[in-house]
């Protein structure tokens, strides 16, 4: 079970490094939102699957529901952010 | 149980790489958001429910289950904002006839 969380985390990491790619070239600054977003997602994953990989569930399971909601806080921000600033290319 | 857990954990990482994928290859920013919004979001609650299994039943299971409500709300929350927010600033959508012509 534990190997199979670490694999499991180790590949979520990996999917995350595509992301990171879509931040790094994305046209408009909406595709850069998206993937800090989705970045943000996939570590709250990464977080419990730690925690399955240590044993400790009980643990990790608070930090990761503190990181989604400041995760998910600060993504509405940004987009009510840049709905109301100007569009520069 | 090892095997329910590794199953449903090897269906989550499938639908994620999936969103990955669209991220990578969707023409513009509306595909890409709904890449991220359905697949994204069905591959967090497959991986969450994966670990919600192995923990046996018990107070961490509901913990695991309310992250799991929580990001099954939040994440087409966020990403129909960023969308919204797109379409007032007005990016275009992509259109098959433009990229032709291009």
């Amino acid at each position: 079970m534990r190997t199979l969380f670490l694999t499991a985390a180790v590949a979520l990491v990996g999917l995350a490094l595509v992301y990171v790619h879509r931040i790094a070239v994305g046209p408009t600054v909406f595709d850069r939102l998206l993937g800090v977003n989705a970045i943000g997602t996939k570590t709250t994953v990464v977080l419990l699957l730690t925690g399955g990989v240590f044993g400790r569930v009980e643990m990790f399971v608070d930090i990761a529901l503190g990181y989604a909601l400041l995760s998910f806080i600060g993504s509405l921000a940004a987009a009510r952010y840049f709905e109301r600033t100007e569009h520069r290319e | 149980m090892i095997v329910v857990v590794g199953f449903v954990l090897l269906a989550g990482l499938f639908f994620q790489a999936v969103a990955a994928l669209g991220v990578v290859r969707m023409p513009d920013v509306y595909t890409r958001l709904h890449a991220v919004s359905k697949a994204e979001t069905l591959g967090v609650l497959l991986t969450l429910l994966a670990v919600g299994l192995s923990t046996g039943l018990g107070l961490t299971t509901v913990k695991v289950g309310l992250v799991t409500l929580f990001v099954f709300l939040a994440n087409p929350t966020a990403t129909h904002a960023i969308t919204r927010a797109a379409l007032r600033l007005g990016v275009a959508p992509w259109q098959r006839h433009r990229e032709a012509g291009r």
